[in-house]
């Protein structure tokens, strides 16, 4: 049915978790960056988180994309002669897409993480303090367990826009499955075949993370009472 | 490095051209999208087990595939079948501005209709029986009760939804249209300012965002002040 492109599909559909694994593990390093940013009691640094959060989510991915892409690349060009480097670089569609979109989800995870933070009753730092524990250690033994709880939701909704953007990369030269169906699209004439296995592909992609991440919202919201209606 | 404002300066019609097809993208794809999504999203709360899977399922697959590959299939994957290129419709489906508008109406139909659905379904349950002890039929219920305040209470959940629309439409210039981000392209592509051409299309972005935020609270106010916090 898919004409000996099946394999060629599946690479890319490799290549595609990658990406978006990769940069979901970067999107929650800066989002963590972005929230401790956003919350803490110096007002530049406060100034600079919500600049990031709301610079970056008032612009499509596409430009961002194409900015940080062809922006990238020609800023490295200019730099690396100065740094005694002649040759034309390059730049890894990879790497580049997995800044690029770590550096977008970022922003959008650092108002997820602040919104769960926030809902965190004060009087459990306040506990973990009259314990004696020290600001690091109530941090990461009382807020980030709790955080972690509330923010699955956001989280997971984040993850599933992620994994559809990663698409995009593709328009910037990514060998991922979007662009492995174009190419198959174009030498077989048979487009609507191709990008219909590409959309089943994401689907099943997006549903079993939506299982994954249902199971673990319950692990962690275990001893949680819920309002019996 | 500095930033050639002249570049940016005399390419400002493209961009302000860009802008006018974005717009028109955006108001087309939004009111055919929400068209679509109030029947689907009636649907979607029907008791009726068959009409509610068949909403769901359409939902379910439009919102777990990129946009980029709906676009495709569309714009490119129709023109596959002889039927559809020897169709009275082909005209309209070989023109790049109906398949993006197509694209993006049904994208933002399913996600709207998950919107109206769950609108619907925090209907304070004393409305409905003040609705059904006064002796209202069905559909006078929904006419005249569930819409009006579910709409209404709909408002800030579909105020993210057009801005996410909004980011939506700068795919169009995958598929050759010239919006904002298409001049930005062009203008990458004759200049090699990358910079330059992605900066302008980003405030371009920007500012059309804080005046969609600012034209949602306005709306917000009008219609959702009952739900608003007690002011004294």
């Amino acid at each position: 049915m898919l004409k000996g492109y099946g394999a060629v599909i599946l690479d890319g559909a490799w290549l595609t978790l990658q990406l978006a694994l990769c940069s979901m593990a970067l999107a929650i390093v800066l989002g963590l960056i972005g929230v401790a940013l956003r919350l803490s009691p110096v007002r530049w640094l406060a100034w600079l988180g919500d600049l990031y959060s709301t610079v970056i989510r008032g612009i499509p991915d596409l430009v961002l994309i194409l900015l940080i892409f062809y922006g990238g690349q020609d800023l490295l060009n200019r730099i690396a002669p100065l740094l005694g480097h002649d040759d034309y670089i390059d730049l890894n569609p990879l790497v580049a897409g997995i800044g690029t979109l770590g550096f977008i989800f970022g922003a959008y995870l650092s108002e997820t993480f602040r919104g769960a933070f926030m809902a965190i009753p004060k009087g459990q730092a306040e506990a973990g303090m009259a314990y004696g524990m020290s600001s690091g250690r109530v941090f990461f033994r009382i807020l980030v367990p709790q955080m972690i709880r509330l923010a699955i939701p956001g989280f997971t909704n984040n993850w599933l826009v992620l994994t559809k953007a990663t698409a995009l990369i593709s328009v910037v030269g990514l060998q991922d499955m979007m662009f492995k169906a174009k190419q198959a699209a174009d030498a077989t004439r048979e487009p609507f075949t191709f990008f219909l296995a590409v959309a089943a592909m994401y689907l099943v992609i997006t549903s079993v993370s939506l299982l994954v991440l249902r199971y673990i919202e319950k692990r962690y919201s275990a001893g949680v009472r819920v309002a019996d209606l | 490095m500095i930033f050639d404002y002249n570049v940016v300066w005399e390419n400002l019609p493209l961009y302000f051209g860009g802008l006018l097809i974005t717009l028109k993208l955006l108001a087309l794809s939004l009111f055919f999208g929400l068209l679509a999504a109030l029947p689907l999203g009636l649907m979607r709360v029907s008791k009726i087990a068959w009409v509610n899977l068949l909403a769901w399922s359409y939902t379910y697959v439009i919102r777990g595939t990129p946009m980029l590959v709906q676009l495709f299939l569309i714009y490119y994957g129709l023109a596959q079948f002889e039927a559809v290129r020897e169709s009275i419709l082909w005209p309209w489906l070989s023109s790049a501005t109906f398949c993006a508008c197509l694209a993006f109406a049904i994208n933002t139909s399913a996600y709207t209709a998950e919107i109206i659905a769950g609108s619907l379904k925090s209907t304070p349950p004393g409305e409905i029986e003040a609705a059904r002890a006064i002796g209202m039929s069905k559909a006078k219920m929904y006419r005249r009760i569930l819409l009006p305040s579910a709409l209404r209470r709909a408002l800030p959940q579909y105020s993210n939804e057009v801005i996410m629309m909004l980011q939506t439409t700068s795919l169009a210039s995958i598929v050759t249209l010239i919006d904002i981000t298409g001049a930005a392209r062009t203008v990458n592509a004759q200049f090699y300012l990358p910079f330059e051409a992605y900066i302008t299309a980003g405030v371009f972005y920007l500012c059309l965002t804080f005046i969609l935020v600012k034209l949602f609270k306005l709306a917000e106010r009008r219609w959702l002040s009952y739900l608003a916090p007690r002011k004294h």
